[in-house]
């Protein structure tokens, strides 16, 4: 059921670069990333891409199908036309290294700048005791695999590159929000308060909750409802804020 | 030849898996400047791969579990051929290294009581895997490069420095190991991205660089498991062990074709799934071997029972020592009662509700939607033998992770005989945390003993650096080989004729084939230039994976029984006067040098953990102690 299909891939590195054409045999059940390996045995054997476990397990194998950010381990042929130009570029938000690969070292710097997790002082390893339910919260964010896609689409910066010093994207804005519902997390004895880092760090008031960053997350991680948007609730509840205190004010009416 | 960057430091540790980032974080928290080298970005590890959980007899389901029964377990998985020492150890510090990972940061499962929840697995007696649904590998990765990043805050805060102490060099790939005499000295590398060189001096390396997977066809393996660490080791004087020894999960992806190998974990049959052959039997039941009929059912009804009573009932003979699994499915695919796409049967769905499985086996249910179009939870997965691990590597000192060579280190699945003649699912995480921190003590005691420093020869850089360019040639070239053909037809060598069932004439051929391999892998001419060559890369590649590949077949040529994860057709028992000796690899002036050495006698007090009646099944009869009266 082999058949042949068109592909454009983008060539080139730092100083610039185009669309290459290719025509390559698709093969029943292959995704993206087997034709750009198909290519390289057989046509192009210098052709840059970040791949390692094939799997969906790893995140290295991030780039834009058609323009949509995605792993190309995990983009079936069959869910493309066989008849149209099937076009895999590099990720857009960060610097081409060479052909699909991107330098990612904001994602890197980003990390290192969210505080760490505290263990509780009272506690020695052994000791540590959470329920179930209380954990779920912290270990949906922890199933990220660091493709860096919702980075890529975050339009805070994908089409400002002048916001990245002041924004860490929402791979990071989900960490600190992991951290802040870890329920051992001792980093507020220690006068960290991840809530005021997230706003004035990480900049989660740039984020608009498009939500463009949970629909490209091939861990289908609800980053926009389930760590932003409580995120930025929980910043408010501290902050002045107009609705807040009427809505809390409220809140005490109708309960009493 | 221009100036090559040069870095100093106290310890290079090579892989960025569990082990190596285990052992850089007990490096630097001993003083020592660390480098850690990783051919894949920091957190892209093999070790993500990692799916059913952590071994820790930790006992907080059945109170009974505790080191003597891990220790038994590991024992009886491996054949009785793993350095006793070593599983020893493992055993009683698994739980330790587990709990410290709650220190890091991890978030394992939960019991009722709100401890760290334990899974069935595989020859395990007891729930005894820490896990994270099916995706530990990727929690225990995520873990410790956080607790690196912990530590580079800590350096931050005291010398403005995020890599004054320890320090990630990312897709870089070291091609060389230096020596100041018989003793490490520094380490030879390129960058991915830029193809330029870069000199690390240093008296001691870590090899952590996992596995050899990626010389056979169907593995589950990633690119990068070409066998860096077991070569770097053999060019650098160090001895190999066990080599023969390559399990073949039992439950790889058959089908489509591109994922053939991709794993399936065994949680899939430590949760409660069942294999059936396409006459809808639980063929299981016709495997159990000999040494294993005590502890297996030989009914469904006590197989089922046992889920629920674990005490009163034998385990269902799905969870038999992967081995014993891989050869069984391979036998009923070779007597025509195979699935459709050549693979057998595994089903969740009739055993548990989807809820359930989908909260189970999230990452499983995703894999086969996505790539597959199976539903796992209305219907069985088609699943068969995928190449997945190397018990063999190098031989250590099991206390410091010490190889013969001085300065020289190796932890995880680089290193070998903890494992014996096949590993028993869920001890490669905790063997990863157990001997990585071993090797972070092991190298600061070496880098405290030195009285002087070594120092690189500049003539071994200038060869290490012409070796490295050499595949693109000078122009001149009669044969131009391919390095993606011969790589490819290498996996086809490895899997057809030293694959999971071994025959010597087949294994003899193939060390001819390995003959032409390295003869046609010397012609290969890559294109472009250095910048980000994947084709380059491959080639450099290529001369670890023919060096392992022929360790492999040449200690499984001379291994005339089966045990593990070998198994010969031609000598299909287990002779007990094989288990004590170990095949011992070199490289010799004319190729790989294999030698037998004896294996060190068990100490009294843990032989005593086992029936008499048992080591009889594995024992000679010179062996076995003095029948106490």
């Amino acid at each position: 059921m082999a058949y042949q299909q068109h592909f454009r891939v983008w060539r080139g590195d730092a100083e610039g670069g185009e669309l290459a054409d290719f025509d390559a045999e698709v093969n029943e059940g292959e995704v993206v990333l087997d034709i750009i390996h198909r290519l390289q045995a057989t046509q192009a054997p210098d052709l840059a891409v970040r791949w390692n476990c094939k799997a969906g397990k790893c995140g290295s194998c991030s780039a834009e199908v058609n323009g949509r950010p995605r792993l190309l381990c995990m983009t079936r042929m069959s869910t493309l036309d066989p008849d149209e130009t099937v076009v895999v570029t590099p990720m857009k938000t960060f610097p081409v290294i060479r052909d699909l690969v991107c330098d990612v070292s904001y994602n890197y710097t980003k990390a290192r700048e969210v505080p760490a997790f505290v263990p509780p002082k009272e506690l020695q390893p052994g000791e540590y005791r959470m329920q179930q339910v209380d954990v779920e919260r912290s270990q949906e964010f922890r199933k990220c695999i660091e493709c860096f896609l919702c980075q890529d689409t975050c339009h805070v910066i994908r089409d400002h590159e002048e916001n990245k010093e002041s924004f860490s994207g929402p791979r990071y804005l989900m960490r600190v929000a992991e951290l802040d519902m870890h329920p051992l997390d001792a980093a507020a004895e220690q006068g960290v308060d991840r809530k005021a880092g997230a706003q004035d760090d990480h900049g989660l008031g740039m984020c608009n909750i498009t939500k463009c960053c949970t629909e490209v997350c091939p861990e289908h991680i609800k980053i926009t409802d389930n760590a932003l948007i409580p995120m930025k609730e929980r910043v408010a509840d501290r902050r002045f804020d107009p609705f807040f205190p009427i809505a809390k004010l409220f809140g005490r009416r109708w309960a009493s | 030849m221009t100036e090559i960057e040069r870095h100093g430091y106290d310890v290079v540790v090579i892989g960025a898996g569990g082990a190596g980032l285990r052992a850089a974080i007990e490096a630097r928290e001993l003083g020592k400047r660390t480098a850690i080298i990783s051919k894949s970005l920091f957190g892209k590890a093999h070790t993500v791969m990692a799916e059913g959980g952590i071994a820790a007899s930790m006992g907080n389901i059945n109170s009974r579990d505790n080191w003597q029964v891990h220790f038994r377990d590991t024992m009886r998985g491996g054949k009785f051929l793993n350095n006793w020492r070593m599983a020893e150890l493992h055993a009683r510090e698994a739980p330790q290294r587990v709990w410290e990972l709650e220190t890091y940061g991890a978030l394992f499962d939960r019991t009722e009581e709100g401890k760290i929840s334990q899974r069935n697995f595989g020859g395990h007696e007891y729930p005894r895997l820490a896990h994270v649904g099916d995706r530990t590998g990727l929690e225990l990765i995520r873990t410790l490069q956080q607790k690196i990043v912990s530590l580079q805050q800590e350096d931050y805060a005291q010398y403005g420095d995020y890599e004054a102490n320890l320090k990630v060099y990312a897709e870089c790939t070291v091609t060389e190991i230096l020596r100041d005499g018989g003793a490490i000295a520094g380490a030879f590398a390129y960058w991915r991205e830029t193809g330029r060189f870069v000199v690390f001096e240093t008296p001691t390396v870590v090899l952590a660089t996992g596995g050899i997977g990626k010389s056979f066809k169907v593995t589950s393996n990633s690119w990068e498991y070409t066998g860096d660490g077991h070569a770097l080791a053999l060019r650098t004087g160090a001895s190999l062990i066990n080599m023969e020894f390559v399990q073949f999960h039992p439950t790889g992806m058959v089908w489509p074709p591109s994922v053939k190998g991709i794993l399936v974990t065994e949680s899939v049959r430590g949760d409660g799934g069942v294999l059936r052959n396409s006459e809808g039997k639980r063929f299981m039941f016709d495997y159990i071997p000999e040494v294993f009929t005590s502890q297996y059912a030989d009914s469904e009804d006590e197989a089922d029972r046992w889920y629920e009573d674990a005490d009163n009932n034998r385990r269902p003979p799905e969870l038999l020592p992967r081995d014993e699994v891989a050869r069984a499915i391979n036998s009923e695919v070779k007597a025509d009662r195979g699935s459709p796409h050549g693979g057998v049967f595994l089903d969740v769905s009739d055993r548990m509700p989807a809820e359930v499985i989908t909260k189970r086996l999230p990452s499983m249910y995703h894999q086969f939607m996505e790539l597959a179009d199976v539903d796992i939870t209305v219907g069985p997965m088609e699943v068969g033998p995928t190449c997945h691990y190397v018990m063999g590597g190098v031989q250590v000192d099991p206390d410091t992770a010490a190889s013969s060579v001085p300065g020289l280190f190796a932890a995880g699945e680089v290193a070998g005989g903890m494992h014996g003649s096949n590993r028993l699912g869920g001890n490669s995480l905790s063997d990863l945390l157990v001997f990585g921190r071993r090797a972070g003590t092991g190298v600061a005691s070496y880098v405290d003993s030195l009285t002087a420093r070594p120092a690189i020869n500049g003539h071994d850089v200038e060869s290490a650096a012409a070796a490295a360019v050499n595949p693109f040639g000078d122009g001149t070239e009669s044969a131009r080989e391919n390095p993606y053909t011969v790589q490819q037809d290498l996996q086809q060598t490895m899997n057809d004729l030293v694959g999971i069932i071994r025959k010597a004439d087949e294994m003899e051929l193939a060390l001819k084939k390995l003959d032409e391999l390295r003869s046609r892998a010397d012609t290969v001419v890559v294109e472009g230039h250095r910048q980000f060559n994947p084709g380059w890369h491959l080639a450099l590649d290529l001369r670890n994976m023919l060096a392992v590949s022929e360790c492999v077949t040449k200690a499984a040529l001379q291994r005339t029984e089966s045990r593990g994860g070998h198994t010969r057709d031609d000598f299909p028992a287990m002779d007990p006067h094989w288990r004590q000796v170990v095949l011992v690899c070199t490289a010799g002036s004319d190729g790989v040098e294999v030698a037998c050495e004896q294996q060190p006698a068990m100490r009294d007090d843990l032989l005593e953990l086992f029936e008499r009646t048992e080591l009889e099944k594995y024992y000679t009869d010179v062996e076995l102690p003095e029948e106490s009266l």
